[in-house]
């Protein structure tokens, strides 16, 4: 878009909403399709792994692959319990 | 070695249909032997934009289960003796179609056309996965509408994981983008995405652009190809489609309604 059209458009024109709306849209759902198929079961068997040692339930943990321009960051979030109880 | 090509969009009523057979006329009327294939097992229509519905005699389900032999069920086209049509089945639903049989379909036809075209199913569900598993070149067609752009994005994400060549590890398949119904005023007005906006967010080869236009009615109502209207503004910019394909350099038309005197003065397209 020039600048000339961007004087030219109200801000508020339906299509720039539009537009807007899908960038948003479009940029969340690229991420999570991009989602490598194992990563639910890496998840399961990791938890499998740490909870031979700490008591942790499944739902304090979240994995998250991330993906820049040139790396892979493979985020995992464990919510440990009170360690003078275990 | 033939070249497939796989006309798809995700949503439905974008003009897969239309452009699928505007453009294999126009690949068949530039000299190359061309075949059509209708992937929508259930809902058939290719026959009818074609003008061939009375014709159909098997299809391509029939060819997969052996019922029939691919030249059975192929048709040829009755304005140009380079196209054939291969309809899909309407009384069956689209699981009938097997990766197996679809693939074995394809191989044959390759020994004998140039170029195939895949008609896609709307959706992403198994008739439009086999329109795209085997394809070299996609058209993606996408009106300026954002849920015509979610699905085109959706597709792409498809075309790059769930594809022969993705599977193989071989050179991706190429995307182009259409983009129909095109309505340049409006555009202007700030009513509707304009192509910038939509290669914001897609950033494909740019095969053209389709004018609204009320020549696409016409055309299915009679049966011929859009592109065969060659005085109609969608026929043209559909020759540019083909001509650009082929290799061929022309500037980019109806992009912002310029309309030429002629056209002023005597309406038209």
């Amino acid at each position: 878009m020039s600048l000339l059209d961007y004087f030219r458009t109200s801000k508020t024109s339906s299509a720039s909403l539009a537009k807007e709306r899908l960038q948003i849209l479009v940029a969340y759902e690229r991420s999570s399709n991009n989602q490598p198929p194992y990563l639910p079961q890496l998840q399961q068997e990791l938890l499998i792994v740490i909870q031979k040692y700490v008591n942790v339930n499944s739902d304090a943990m979240t994995i998250k692959l991330e993906q820049s321009d040139n790396q892979e960051t493979l985020e995992l979030n464990i919510v440990l319990p009170d360690f003078r109880r275990v | 070695m033939a070249r497939i090509i796989v006309v798809t969009s995700g949503k439905g009523g974008v003009g897969k249909t239309t452009t699928s057979a505007a453009i294999s006329m126009g690949l068949a009327k530039k000299g190359h032997k061309t075949v059509v294939i209708d992937f929508d097992v259930g809902l058939r229509n290719l026959d009818l934009i074609m003008g061939c519905e009375r014709r159909v005699v098997y299809d391509i389900i029939n060819v997969i289960n052996g019922e029939a032999s691919l030249n059975q069920a192929l048709i040829k086209d009755k304005n140009c003796n380079l196209l054939s049509i291969l309809p899909a089945s309407q009384t069956r639903n689209k699981d009938a179609l097997t990766q197996e049989g679809v693939g074995k379909i394809l191989e044959e036809l390759s020994k004998e056309f140039k170029y195939i075209v895949c008609d896609s199913p709307a959706g992403i569900e198994q008739g439009a996965h086999l329109a795209m598993y085997f394809a070299d070149d996609a058209f993606i067609v996408t009106n300026p509408e954002v849920s015509s752009v979610r699905d085109s994005d959706r597709i792409l994400g498809l075309l790059s994981s769930k594809s022969q060549r993705a599977e193989k590890n071989e050179e991706p398949i190429k995307e182009y983008l259409i983009l129909t119904r095109y309505a340049p005023e409006r555009v202007k007005s700030g009513e509707m995405l304009s192509l910038d906006d939509v290669q914001d967010i897609l950033s494909l080869d740019l095969l053209g652009v389709i004018p609204e236009s009320k020549s696409v009615l016409t055309a299915s109502n009679s049966g011929n190809p859009v592109i065969l209207d060659e005085k109609s503004d969608a026929g043209q910019a559909y020759s540019d489609i083909v001509a650009r394909y082929l290799g061929e350099t022309r500037p980019h038309r109806f992009i912002d309604g310029k309309k030429g005197l002629f056209r002023k003065l005597f309406g038209g397209g």
